[in-house]
């Protein structure tokens, strides 16, 4: 009896644990974090969960490094999660899933603007992600070290080398180590050399360095002369991204070229070591003060077993109300217009933090066409590297710049080539 | 014990001796060869094969259905130079950056490898204080994972590291050890011989234990000095095991990657950048990604190592003949 009573129970659960298995459908959601973001998408998701019955949304938190090296390999093979964040928002394009079928065309179109075409390449113009974080570029500056220093910051439209003058200044007259700092990363430069009357793009619409040399030229000078740290570059290889975050958080740099996605991470480790603030880009020589917009949107794959669930996900998500809390816990500028325009107020923000990213969000006009026709290119991440390469070898002594930028244009002619 | 195996090889005979029977005792061979044949063709044989088509194919695609045939394309590219020993005269500089600064460093490794786990097991295999505590201490960053070596010389070297703090402290002043191209290449090779050098320690310390005793009596009996024994008893005898640490230090040599990778990323500019992190940023970290470059890439390295190997089983071979 005690037996036949084990292998009813036996079977009875066996029976139960396939029937559980194939009615929960497993999303798996591939996320990397600046700061809290995935915790905040886990927390909404357990209630996009909570109202459809019988989905179950994992989110594998990963390195953004993975997010960058792996994933692409992963979706080539076929192995790849039901929807990630992204940052290579045009490369990627080959697979994401088209959401227009399963959401409200109009309403996102409205809601998310220009920021769709960053995910658009060629043909395949549908709607495929969620920019989920919108970033800018920008410097962050130590107000104390000025104050000490008896340094006045340069006012609006002042130039970049206004800036280098003043941060020198500053550091001639502390002991702060590095007068300016800016990420090794491609990214990060383009705001500056669009100031600096790079076009990027030629007549045909296709990427180019042309009239990049200008903004090289000053980098490498800064390097060379101490005006930049010059760790920050010369102590990598290859298109390692490096940034002078805890440099500027340790008070050795006066002015520090970042971007907005970096306001949390101030807000929380500066405290009250010093006072810190935003400032605009400065202008360069061709007459604009770009920064460079970017950011991280969430996207689904058409290699998805279940495309309307991951349609409904990212839907879900890009409710006003969803974004809205998001973008206020994680302390990222919305890239949603309804709730750019009605105001975010970010969760546990200090007055500094709040200044800040309302800094970040005023740059947005100053933002030139060229970095977000840059931003929405497909081949950006190719330009992005080769950059940081050419331009590391110009300020090592490797390469002059006239021939980094001659490496540089002949590697994306070739990196072209082969994506043809 | 007999007891247990026997029932146990005679059920096993009847199946073998049906099979024997069947293919003959010449082709029963394969039989037990097929298992390690098939490991081997899975996880060798097919990768290299895969590694050939991919350095014959272009585009950034990983799906070689997706790759189109670009024939030898990949390794012309490679070898396109109008002056080898200047890499800016080459259209794939990296590559040869990668390939000039991987040979200094073999060569300079290698001979620092070599003298310093030579020395260092004529001393430990000495009547020394301690001297199970000190092959230990030689042999412990052995154990150590490259990533932790590489951090652990970071943590030392960088601009506000323990080096820089107490030359600070001892007021000559600290230096950018890893901003300097020749300073971060000179650091990298001496952590590669502190990482490694415990290994060939080891192996040589055996060879010098193996060198009968009673040779070394009979060069005291004829007050033959230390160093000419040394020159005379100790090198001759030990030139096998030091052969085998030559070719074995040189292969590792050529494939140093990880712990060079996480200590400088290949910096200051390509200042370290070896041939094998060459072919991992071509083919993964960059973008597109060129498999075909990086397989092409890897195919020579391949056929260098494959050359070194080969020297290596002559110099046994001749050295086994007398």
């Amino acid at each position: 009896m005690k037996k036949t009573l084990l292998k009813t129970t036996a079977i009875l659960a066996g029976l139960g644990m396939t029937a559980s298995a194939v009615s929960a459908q497993e999303i798996r959601f591939q996320c990397y974090s600046d700061g809290n973001e995935c915790e905040v998408y886990d927390d909404l998701l357990s209630r996009f969960e909570a109202e459809n019955d019988g989905v179950d949304v994992i989110v594998d938190i990963v390195p953004y490094q993975a997010i960058l090296e792996n994933l692409p390999v992963q979706l080539a093979a076929g192995t790849g999660p039901d929807l990630a964040k992204v940052t290579d928002l045009g490369g990627l394009n080959e697979y994401y899933l088209d959401l227009t079928p399963h959401v409200d065309a109009t309403y996102w179109e409205d809601s998310f603007g220009e920021t769709l075409n960053w995910y658009r390449v060629g043909d395949r113009q549908g709607i495929y992600g969620m920019h989920s974080q919108l970033t800018i570029t920008g410097p962050f500056v130590n107000a104390t070290l000025f104050e000490q220093a008896g340094v006045d910051m340069p006012g609006a439209g002042a130039t970049w080398d206004d800036w280098a003058a003043a941060s020198k200044a500053v550091v001639e007259a502390t002991d702060a180590d590095f007068p300016m700092a800016m990420d090794r990363s491609g990214h990060r430069v383009a705001g500056p050399a669009i100031s600096y009357g790079a076009a990027y793009f030629d007549a045909d619409g296709v990427g180019s360095f042309d009239g990049f040399e200008a903004f090289a030229e000053a980098f490498v000078g800064w390097n060379e002369d101490g005006t930049m740290a010059r760790d920050v570059w010369a102590s990598q290889g290859g298109s390692t991204y490096a940034d002078a975050a805890q440099e500027f958080i340790n008070g050795e740099v006066a002015f520090y070229y970042s971007g907005s996605w970096q306001v949390g991470r101030m807000d929380e480790q500066v405290g009250d070591f010093f006072d810190w603030q935003v400032v605009g880009s400065p202008c360069g020589p061709a007459g604009a003060c770009s920064g460079m917009p970017g950011g991280a949107g969430i996207v689904g794959f058409e290699g998805t077993e279940h495309p309307e669930i991951v349609a409904a996900i990212i839907d879900f998500l890009a409710a006003e109300e969803n974004y809205a809390e998001a973008a206020a816990r994680t302390k990222n500028l919305p890239a949603h217009l309804g709730v750019a325009s009605a105001g975010v107020e970010f969760q546990d923000a200090s007055p500094a933090a709040q200044a800040a990213l309302n800094g970040f969000a005023g740059a947005l006009p100053d933002v030139s066409p060229i970095a977000f026709a840059y931003q929405g290119y497909a081949g950006n991440r190719a330009m992005f590297g080769i950059t940081v390469e050419r331009l590391s070898q110009a300020i090592v002594g490797e390469l002059s710049v006239a021939d980094a930028m001659e490496r540089a244009a002949s590697d994306l002619e070739a990196a072209l080539a082969e994506t043809q | 014990m007999l007891q247990v195996i026997s029932p146990i090889m005679r059920v096993i005979e009847i199946p073998m001796l049906a099979l024997q029977r069947m293919l003959g005792i010449n082709k029963l061979a394969w039989v037990f060869l097929f298992p390690n044949l098939l490991l081997f063709g899975l996880f060798a044989f097919l990768p290299v094969i895969l590694n050939v088509v991919y350095a014959t194919t272009g585009g950034d695609n990983v799906l070689l259905a997706d790759r189109p045939y670009v024939g030898p394309r990949n390794f012309a590219t490679l070898i396109d130079c109008s002056n080898y020993l200047d890499p800016n005269s080459c259209r794939e500089d990296k590559f040869w950056r990668a390939v000039w600064n991987t040979s200094w460093f073999v060569t300079l490794q290698v001979g620092m490898m070599v003298a310093f786990s030579l020395l260092t097991a004529v001393i430990l295999n000495g009547e020394i204080r301690a001297r199970g505590f000190f092959r230990s201490v030689f042999f412990f960053p052995v154990l150590l994972s490259p990533v932790v070596v590489a951090l652990i010389w970071k943590w030392i070297l960088q601009r506000e590291g323990v080096l820089n703090a107490f030359l600070d402290w001892t007021g000559i002043g600290g230096f950018n050890w890893l901003v300097d191209a020749q300073w971060a290449f000179g650091w990298s090779v001496f952590i590669s011989v502190w990482a490694h050098m415990g290994f060939y320690t080891l192996i040589l310390l055996a060879g010098l234990q193996a060198i009968p005793r009673d040779v070394y009596d009979a060069a005291t009996m004829d007050r033959a000095s230390p160093w000419r024994t040394f020159r005379r008893i100790t090198l001759p005898l030990l030139a096998p095991t030091m052969l085998v640490v030559l070719v074995l230090a040189l292969i590792k040599g050529v494939q140093t990657f990880d712990e060079i990778y996480a200590f400088t990323g290949g910096g200051p500019g390509t200042a370290t950048t070896f041939i094998i992190q060459y072919i991992y940023e071509e083919g993964f970290a960059g973008a597109p990604r060129l498999f075909g470059l990086a397989a092409a890439a890897s195919l020579l390295v391949a056929l260098v190592l494959i050359l070194l190997t080969l020297v290596q089983l002559w110099a046994n071979r001749k050295n086994a003949n007398g």
